[in-house]
């Protein structure tokens, strides 16, 4: 009984692969770039076009000052602008978060798939699509007409276009909790509320914290639905109910469709300011993604 | 430790309770007395008819093939099935002769005793020390909770070797000092059973060898019940094997496990009174 030969393994090298696997890697290779170099250009050409004409009026006069009681007047600012953002987007922000955030740690620890949960992931997703002028005219209706113009308007409707984002992306965050972590902190006693608490939260922290940031960045651009809740102000605008203020998209809105260069020189400026605090909340919720885990 | 005179249910007393289960075989009452316990999933049966009791201080191991539902079953001892959804548990689980399944009785209140140790390490992503005492802390432990963290990382044979970084992610442990950590985790709530899946499946030969070191001494104090596909690890560490093996409906399309045999591991391992079993341990399948 003789073992069989052993079969020749051939050599290892002088074998190229087909032409036609060579110039499929390449044609495949090249589409991919030009679709990357297609989708990168309209944003390279906005940020460009902002900064060459924002760049020119920004000043920290731009950033401290209120406007002008003119859209034909040159120099003031968006000051109360961003006032008027960081008050209508704090608001929205402190009722959005903790509302989207338990409703998600509802849909992901105690609905999971019953009715009600099901139909607040339903309502949610249709509330994302949602166009936000629609937004705005609800709650013009709802509480601008009885209650007439404010920054809890403004809020309320921001608010709105938030929880959606905020409920979705934190119930994405929760469901990544692995089963193991839950089934250690049930096994030693704690209830589904602690381990929500001690447990599940902690690890999805800074996941949800990107989420929040995202909506945040979201809400700070919004404008359509401001237009008919706080319908702008020129003056900085500290009140809450009852008077109309302003916020950065309104001013440049507004001053890009005044007939007046120094109007639209300032909206411009305007645009780069909210750039920027976009790319601020941008970039901190990428930081806060890349630290999924407690540091070693 | 516990006497058996815990009530995990206040309203039943103790004449209802005498009624209720079998006389324990040996005089000293049993920790666990399963009779006919069966589990669903979905309507489909995963575990059929299990009776077998678990002594104080002793390893009780489960062995048998893969999907046989030896998972399944230790997790009825501290009805973790509850969290799967579709799970269903049928006939009694007596944990010092009440039923855990009772209507009055909280899963929580079950776990609180009932430790559990599982197939892959899972330490939470905090400290070492913020691991060990999570299970006091959500318990609302009063005591000297550094001397708590010290004394059930003693206890699982761990202190020395994390003493210097009691503050140090968990996660940052090796493999087999995150499963003692879980252990230490498990015995710092003070239960009176440990249930262990697989502690060591996920574990080098080395890092298995202390955990079964360390079982023998923790045996002293809990009753433990242990789960493994390794039947060398059964036969080295328990005082009695429960066997289960797969039956399978070829009509119906439809697996299950049952209890083959359950005895003294010794008989288990050297005069099996089933042919399976014998089978089994004599590796000719599994």
């Amino acid at each position: 009984m003789s073992a069989p030969a052993p079969k020749d393994p051939g050599r290892l090298q002088g074998r190229r692969p087909s032409p036609r696997r060579v110039w499929g890697d390449r044609l495949g290779t090249l589409a991919m770039l030009v679709a990357t170099v297609l989708v990168l250009l309209p944003v390279g050409m906005i940020l460009f076009q902002i900064a060459q004409k924002g760049l020119g009026t920004m000043s920290w006069e731009f950033l401290t000052q209120a406007m002008p009681y003119s859209y034909r007047k040159i120099g003031g600012g968006f000051f109360n602008a961003l006032v008027g953002t960081a008050i209508m987007v704090g608001l929205a922000t402190a009722v959005a978060v903790p509302l989207g955030v338990l409703a998600a740690i509802y849909l992901t620890e105690y609905g999971k798939k019953n009715l009600l949960a099901t139909l607040i992931r339903f309502f949610s997703d249709v509330m994302t699509g949602v166009p936000s002028i629609f937004v705005g005219l609800f709650v013009y209706t709802a509480f601008v007409l009885p209650f007439g113009f404010g920054a809890v308007m403004g809020a309320a409707a921001l608010a709105i276009i938030m929880l959606p984002i905020v409920v979705r992306s934190t119930e994405e965050m929760l469901k990544l909790v692995p089963r193991e972590l839950k089934d250690a902190s049930y096994a030693l006693g704690a209830g589904t509320w602690q381990t929500t608490v001690r447990v599940v939260l902690p690890s999805a922290l800074p996941g949800i914290t990107t989420g929040v940031l995202l909506a945040v960045a979201r809400a700070a651009g919004e404008t359509a639905p401001l237009i008919l809740t706080t319908l702008g102000a020129i003056e900085i605008v500290t009140k809450l109910v009852g008077a109309p203020i302003s916020a950065l998209p309104l001013a440049i809105f507004d001053g890009a469709r005044s007939p007046f260069a120094a109007g639209q020189e300032r909206a411009w400026a305007g645009a780069l300011e909210l750039l920027l605090i976009v790319l601020v909340f941008t970039l901190l919720a990428r930081v806060a993604a890349s630290r999924s885990r407690i540091s070693r | 430790m516990n006497e058996n005179t815990i009530s995990l249910e206040e309203n039943i007393t103790a004449t209802e309770r005498g009624s209720e289960g079998p006389a324990p075989a040996f005089g000293a009452p049993s920790v666990f007395t399963v009779r006919g316990l069966g589990v669903h999933y979905g309507g489909l049966p995963a575990l059929r008819d299990v009776s077998l009791d678990v002594q104080p201080r002793e390893i009780t191991a489960i062995i048998g093939p893969s999907g046989c539902g030896k998972s399944t079953l230790i997790r009825c001892f501290n009805r973790m099935n509850d969290l799967i959804p579709g799970a269903e548990v049928s006939g009694e689980v007596l944990y010092h002769g009440e039923d855990i399944y009772a209507a009055g009785v909280d899963p929580v209140t079950v776990r609180r005793r009932i430790g559990m140790v599982f197939q892959r390490p899972n330490p939470f992503p905090k400290s070492v020390y913020d691991n060990v005492a999570f299970g006091a802390r959500i318990n609302g432990y009063k005591g000297d909770m550094d001397e708590l963290v010290e004394r059930s990382l003693r206890r699982a044979a761990l202190w020395d070797e994390v003493k210097s970084k009691l503050r140090k992610s968990a996660l940052a442990l090796s493999g087999g000092q995150q499963q003692r950590l879980c252990i230490a985790r498990a015995i710092a709530v003070e239960p009176d059973v440990i249930l262990m899946d697989e502690p060591a499946s996920a574990l080098d030969p080395i890092a298995t060898v202390r955990i079964e070191d360390l079982m023998q001494e923790l045996k002293q104090e809990y009753s433990i019940v242990i789960v493994t596909h390794n039947m060398q690890q059964a036969a080295r560490v328990s005082d009695r094997t429960a066997f289960l093996y797969t039956e399978v409906d070829e009509a119906a399309g439809q697996r299950w496990g049952i209890l083959v045999e359950f005895g003294d591991t010794s008989d288990i391992f050297t005069r099996p009174r089933d042919k399976r079993t014998e089978d089994y341990v004599s590796g000719r399948f599994g």
